[in-house]
């Protein structure tokens, strides 16, 4: 016969059990940290050393030249970004005696790709349009979309990051003129506060 | 209310069992070796006990391939769901009437 306390086992093993199961909880803190200051550091370059700073829908840069340095500036950012938070993600799982790529990792991936995918190729039209103004705001969107998608999947927190950035993403898409700002303040700033407050609350 | 401990369901006196059930009542399904990584057991000791709830009929299996693989998923069914509520509230019951 069972004791009380083997009771009691059973069901915080339960609770473990079906949080586990169904939450991806590698994610890093560090890793929003790191993801931010790439973002501003990225945000700073485009606006001192390409001039860019779209304030209209159909912004010209003075040259084309510096759109496709801003681009390609763009791409690096969200690759580090990408990387650093698969990286220390995959360092946590480790310490955590769990797999990186597992069925709530991909859960996770999965239901943050389809908005980020959608708004990638729409950005990739409206560029091919001419219409930068709206491309800043548009990644705030898309990527606040997608993260308020996967926070059912991951620690809440997630869910909130996701909101802030829909917040700003539609406020930039009214004050197109303050769109690099805002997405510095998006991409940059938000992510060192939530990186901040994730590693203090889970990770020490 | 007497609780009884007869009330408690063998199927689920096993840590193992009552983990798979546990990782199934909030997936969809999961396949094997999900299910393998989550409880951290060998091939082996989880097959055992995948096919003991089967007999109960807790658990249905789902066999199709992937890139020409086998791949088995599992999810639970009505009637283990059903036993497996009723195993946590008698659970909860018992530690409540020993507080």
């Amino acid at each position: 016969m069972k004791e009380e306390q083997d009771y009691i086992q059973d069901i915080t093993e339960i609770r473990s059990m079906m949080e586990r199961s169904s939450k991806f909880l590698s994610l890093s803190g560090w890793a929003g940290v790191m993801a931010g200051i790439y973002a501003l550091t990225g945000a700073y370059l485009a606006y001192v050393l390409f001039q860019f700073n779209p304030d209209e829908i159909l912004y010209a840069s003075s040259g084309s030249s510096d759109l496709q340095s801003v681009i390609l500036l763009a791409t690096l950012i969200l690759i580090l970004a990408i990387g650093t938070a698969f990286f220390l993600s995959s360092k946590k799982a480790n310490k955590r005696g769990e797999k990186v790529w597992n069925a709530t990792s991909r859960r996770l991936l999965i239901s943050m790709s389809v908005p980020l995918i959608t708004g990638g190729i729409f950005i990739l039209v409206l560029l091919s349009k001419g219409l930068i103004g709206l491309i800043a705001p548009l990644t705030l969107l898309f990527y606040g979309l997608a993260l308020y998608n996967a926070g059912k999947f991951t620690i809440d927190e997630v869910k909130y990051l996701g909101l802030t950035q829909i917040g700003l993403g539609l406020i930039s898409s009214y004050y197109i003129e303050y769109g690099l700002l805002f997405w510095a303040i998006g991409f940059g700033v938000v992510h060192i506060g939530y990186g901040i407050f994730i590693h203090f609350k889970y990770e020490r | 209310m007497k609780i009884s401990f007869d009330d408690l369901h063998k199927a689920f006196e096993s840590r193992v069992r009552l983990g798979i059930m546990s990782a199934l009542a909030v997936n969809d399904s999961l396949d094997f070796t999900s299910l393998k990584e989550f409880l951290d057991v060998t091939d082996g000791n989880l097959a055992t006990h995948i096919k003991k709830l089967e007999k109960e009929a807790f658990i249905g299996v789902e066999k199709s391939f992937v890139d020409n693989k086998p791949n088995t998923k599992y999810c639970i069914t009505p009637e283990g769901k059903k036993a497996f509520d009723e195993h946590l509230n008698v659970l909860e019951k018992i530690i409540q009437s020993q507080k």
